[in-house]
């Protein structure tokens, strides 16, 4: 580590760049249950509400359609609204606001209103949430235009990457595995911010590619490193944005490789990865040595208990496994 | 101008004309937006303000430009009373580029920010909750703005209605919410498919003011508008007005008129047009000549007309321009996005 950086969770180093913007721009206010004086459900707001006060750190009632519905309007009036789900299951309840207006409205008018808004939350498998406390649902966002998705896994990459949906004009959703939020890593002393739309190679390798989605990089990482024992040299890369997909860091890659495999832990049919695959295989067709593989969550609702739970997340042996296949291709 | 007029006009009441002509341009331009309709010109679907002008006016003639409106698939009224030119809705009607949305949206998506008009919805309930946005954009801001919703009974019995006025309610935004009771959503009457019929009395449960005027009686809207659109102003918070009132076209242009409704109710609600009340209130009351009356209605009539000439000589859009503004980067990130 060198001077001018430091190691902070995940969580402390979002949460600092959430506090960086506020102090910036006194438009930005937040939404969000339990995030008052309670300092949020994951400490996303921790401190803040002391700094801020109630109008700019807003704890509000149990109402997903209600404030999401709310910060459209706020977002075309003139604040940077954002809305902190806590779980992002809790988005759900107010999709038609956010697909049929919150997507819509700057296409509808003409540009001449802006959507600055960012739908933070908390996804994917662990710690028996269960079925309800979960979810991933990235796709539908990718599906949608008008969304920026982001996905970091890194402490770096959470707060460069907020601080930029803050400052987009567009809405983007900052979603935050929940095994990740603990995790620890170098975050830069001085000011930065990290751009939306792009994906980073986290391991350069020359005879597959995975591309990891969040969560999954830490276990493509160990993957790849068993496998160099074995003579395998495997690129991976950190998808970290969905929406829009960083297509050409993906096809570079493959073009030094010639395989793919996405690792993913949302459910496969119409995901992240069939995306990528259709469009490595649209632009990419001659580079692939291999057809493209992707490893996916199970398709089922998820499960409670300890080892059903483990049962539908892709294991870093699974990474290794699905790696030797697409290697024997 | 006679001499006669002229004296007459001295003692004209400024304000009840200045309501009179609003109402009346958007009587006009709804007309002609029907024939325009019935003709072709008009695509998908369009429902008129026709019979409930008295309500966008008395609310809107205590807007700024400054002030926010939020509205819903009936449209039009609003749109035109907050300061939209005829000319833009008819073309936007027609999908045309000189449209006030561009052509991207049509009947149910009339967009012009820069005087205040955030934005109609072909979803019924959303702009409710847009409005509190806007709201609690001008409270934080440190705006004395004020943002509106106007939605129709349908709105009242869907989550949006009862989760903006509790947000608006319990941190006191400059919000009102004007209920356009006209006793059907679509064909069901709201007798049906309220439990209390009362809309107004709805405030009450959500700690703020609600008020129920006759939304026929413009002068009614006005009186009660000015109060809740200061009360607003103030910091006092959010007020509900249900302006009783009565569509007396079909719910959209080509369905029917009546069947779900009686011939009979219909014609007594046209006994009470807004327009013609005012009217006769001028030429009674205020004895406002019928031939000035009848100056200002070809004057109305011949704007709606000359609107309608705009929209038909309109460029159409340019399909190029498709992928522009799908978000805030540039059109050609957004077309290799797509
Ligand atoms: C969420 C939603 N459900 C259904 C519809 C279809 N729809 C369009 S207008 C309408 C009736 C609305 O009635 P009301 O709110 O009373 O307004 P009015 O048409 O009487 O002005 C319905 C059901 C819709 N647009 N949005
Ligand atoms: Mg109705």
């Amino acid at each position: 580590m060198n001077a001018s950086s430091r190691t902070l969770t995940f969580t402390e180093a979002a949460r600092e760049g959430l506090a960086e913007e506020m102090e910036r721009d006194a438009s930005i206010f937040v939404v969000g249950e339990g995030i008052g004086e309670r300092g949020g459900n994951f400490n996303t707001t921790l401190g803040l509400f002391d700094r801020f006060g109630p109008s700019r750190i807003r704890d509000t009632p149990i109402t997903e359609r209600g404030f999401v519905g709310m910060c459209t309007g706020a977002a075309m009036a003139g604040a940077r609204p954002v809305v902190d789900f806590m779980f992002l299951d809790f988005i759900l309840d107010a999709f038609g606001e956010l697909i049929n207006q919150v997507a819509k409205i700057q296409y509808m008018s003409s540009g001449r209103l802006r959507m600055p808004m960012v739908l933070r939350g908390c996804i994917g498998v662990g710690g028996s949430a269960a079925t309800h406390h979960s979810g991933n649902y990235y796709p539908f966002f990718l599906h949608q235009p008008g969304f920026k998705v982001v996905v970091p896994s890194t402490p770096r990459d959470a707060k460069g990457l907020l601080k930029t949906a803050i400052r987009s004009d567009d809405p983007v959703l900052f979603l935050e595995h929940k095994l990740l939020l603990a995790t620890r890593g170098e975050v830069p002393s001085e000011s930065y911010l990290e751009p939306l739309g792009r994906a980073r190679v986290r391991r350069t390798g020359r005879h597959a590619t995975v591309v990891a989605v969040g969560v999954m990089t830490s276990k493509a990482i160990a993957a790849a490193d068993s496998l160099a024992e074995s003579g395998h040299d495997i690129e991976v890369i950190d998808l970290v944005s969905i929406a829009p997909l960083d297509t050409a860091t993906i096809l570079e890659s493959v073009a030094k490789t010639g395989r793919l495999l996405i690792a993913d832990e949302d459910y496969q049919p119409c995901g992240v990865g069939a995306e990528i695959s259709a469009r490595v295989c649209a632009d990419g067709f001659d580079l692939l040595d291999a057809p493209v593989a992707r490893l996916n969550g199970a398709y089922v609702p998820i499960p409670y208990s300890p080892p059903l739970e483990q049962a539908v997340v892709p294991s870093q042996d699974a990474v290794v496994q699905a790696l030797r296949d697409l290697l024997a291709e | 101008m006679s001499v006669t007029q002229v004296v007459l006009a001295a003692a004209h009441p400024a304000r009840e004309i200045h309501l009179y002509k609003e109402m009346l341009k958007i009587r006009e331009t709804e007309l002609q937006l029907a024939r325009a309709y019935r003709d072709g010109h008009v695509m998908g679907a369009c429902h008129t303000y026709v019979g409930q002008e008295a309500v966008a006016v008395g609310v809107c003639s205590h807007l700024q430009v400054e002030d926010a409106v939020f509205s819903t698939h009936r449209g039009h009224g609003h749109a035109l009373a907050k300061g939209v030119a005829a000319t833009e809705v008819a073309a936007e009607l027609f999908g045309r580029a000189t449209g006030c949305s561009g052509g991207r949206g049509g009947s149910m998506h009339l967009f012009s920010p820069e005087v205040g008009m955030m934005g109609t919805t072909g979803i019924v309930g959303p702009n409710i909750l847009q409005a509190v946005g806007a709201g609690y954009a001008f409270q934080l801001n440190g705006e004395d703005r004020v943002a509106v919703a106007f939605f129709g009974d349908g709105a009242v019995n869907n989550g949006a209605f009862h989760e903006g006025l509790n947000l608006a309610s319990i941190w006191d935004l400059p919000v009102v919410f004007v209920c356009e009771n006209n006793l059907y959503a679509t064909e069901v009457p709201f007798a049906y498919a309220a439990g209390n019929p009362e809309v107004a009395m709805r405030a009450e449960g959500y700690g703020c003011p609600g008020r129920a005027v006759d939304g026929n009686d413009v002068m009614e809207v006005d009186t009660v508008a000015e109060e809740a659109v200061a009360r607003a102003r103030r910091g006092d918070g959010p007020t509900l007005l249900e302006c009783k009132t009565y569509r007396t076209r079909a719910h959209a242009e080509g369905m029917p008129e009546v069947g779900y409704r009686t011939q009979e109710e219909v014609d007594s609600w046209k006994a009470r047009d807004p327009i013609a009340l005012l009217r006769s209130h001028l030429m009674g009351t205020e004895r406002v000549a019928a031939d000035e009356i009848s100056a200002w209605e070809d004057e109305a009539r011949s704007e709606a007309v000359a609107a309608i000439e705009f929209a038909k000589a309109s460029p159409w859009p340019d399909p190029r321009t498709v992928f522009d503004f799908v978000d805030a980067s540039d059109s050609a990130e957004a077309a290799r996005r797509s």
